[in-house]
């Protein structure tokens, strides 16, 4: 299939600061990982040379398969760095790919991570990009039908927005460090169409406190934090495999009772900081300043945070 | 774009026994370079792609440096390049070559 190697991460790497390989190659069991459509085949992007653009040998998604402490799962991660990390035609066709196997395959692994570090679409590929997220969108649902836990990893450079944050939102699960952000629209897009009083995207405390991961894990829409590492991540992830919710009416029920009280509650809040005080937390400017562990610590006091929702 | 194909002739194979690695990414200042062993023993190409105009003598005095330190023989290279300065294309070679030099555990 290929002989691409692992590179040894520590540990203690950081998740942020990584490359899409690099994450794979810390998160998983050292030497099990396999690719499907290695560099080597130039599964690369046939429309980026009209742009005078540069390609990627794999379009800036890896996808494969791998052992998660001893656990098979199947894996695709995003590369931020390659173009803000894309959804378009060739990367959107590799992760299809992916989850459709998983779908219809009951001996492949019952389990995907997906590393998600992207703005959303591929300007230059937007049709072929949207509907990529769209027939992704649902082939997440269709495998969550089939008994597919599905865990989003949301920690990276360009965080998990437009189609990533839709993407992200339609997992089984979400885990999201300190410095993941995610959203459906981004900052820069609410400022251009709302106005800079409803969102300052320049405002980068206002941007983190909202769509940054300490916010997103408090008001549940992740649900699990991660450390900043590779070994954090890890642990996120193999936690919320067994965490998994089943798909099925229950919990969509569960979810838009979750997602109706949510609105109801956080109506006249206009920040982040706000909203932590109507969750209960005393002190909510200090959430910010907080180190994780104490962070973890005040989650657990949080009711919103865990659900049976998704 | 610009495209480059560069070849040439090695002293010596290149070390180890991995088949293919891939260093770097394609993002602005840096670039993705591609190692395949796949060329008789003692032959070298470097296959270029950047969207930077104008520097294919750059290019050349980088890779022919780099084949003259390391004699990089069999292997058929190929970058991606997002308008990395010479230095980093340097070590992105040097990463690579030595990458593709440790053997399977």
């Amino acid at each position: 299939m290929n002989d691409m190697p692992e590179a040894r991460v520590s540990d203690s790497a950081s998740w942020f600061l990584s490359t899409a390989r690099e994450r794979i190659a810390g998160l998983l069991d050292h030497g099990s990982f396999m690719e499907f459509l290695p560099p080597t085949e130039r599964v690369q992007s046939p429309h980026l040379a009209l742009f005078d653009l540069p390609v990627a040998f794999d379009d800036g998604v890896i996808v494969g398969r791998g052992r998660l402490a001893g656990r098979d799962v199947l894996i695709a991660a995003q590369e931020g760095q390659f173009m803000g990390g894309t959804f378009a035609e060739v990367s959107g066709a590799k992760l299809l790919g992916l989850i459709r196997a998983a779908r219809d395959n009951d001996k492949l692994p019952r389990a995907i991570l997906l590393l998600l570090d992207s703005g959303g679409v591929r300007l230059q590929e937007a049709n072929a990009g949207e509907l990529a997220v769209a027939e992704v969108m649902r082939a997440i649902m269709e495998a969550r039908m089939a008994g597919v836990a599905v865990i989003a990893l949301v920690g990276g450079r360009a965080g998990a927005f437009g189609g990533a944050g839709l993407t992200a939102a339609t997992c089984s699960r979400i885990a999201i460090s300190e410095q993941g952000r995610t959203g459906v629209s981004g900052p820069e897009v609410i400022e251009t169409n709302k106005g800079v009083e409803e969102f300052d995207s320049k405002d980068k405390a206002l941007v983190w406190s909202v769509t940054g991961g300490r916010n997103r894990r408090l008001i549940g829409g992740a649900d699990a934090y991660a450390e900043d590492t590779v070994s954090g991540f890890r642990e996120a992830a193999s936690s919320l495999i067994d965490r998994a919710p089943t798909f099925d009416l229950a919990t969509l029920q569960a979810e838009q009772q979750r997602l109706s009280a949510r609105v109801e509650r956080f109506a006249n809040c206009s920040t982040a900081a706000e909203m932590w005080r109507v969750l209960g937390i005393t002190a909510p400017q200090s959430i910010r300043d907080m180190n994780d562990a104490a962070f973890v610590k005040i989650v657990a006091d949080v009711k919103e945070a865990s659900h049976d929702g998704r | 774009m610009d495209n480059l194909k560069l070849s040439y002739a090695t002293r010596t194979p290149a070390a180890g026994d991995r088949q293919s690695v891939l260093v770097g990414v394609v993002a602005s200042g840096n670039l993705e370079v591609l190692f395949e062993r796949k060329l008789a023993p003692h032959e070298c190409v470097v296959e270029i792609a950047t969207p930077i105009h104008g520097y294919d003598e750059v290019w050349k005095a980088v890779v022919e440096d780099f084949v003259e330190r390391v004699s990089p023989g069999g292997l058929y290279i190929s970058i991606n390049d997002g308008g990395a300065r010479p230095d980093i294309v340097a070590l992105r070679l040097m990463q690579g070559v030595k990458t593709m030099e440790v053997n399977h555990e």
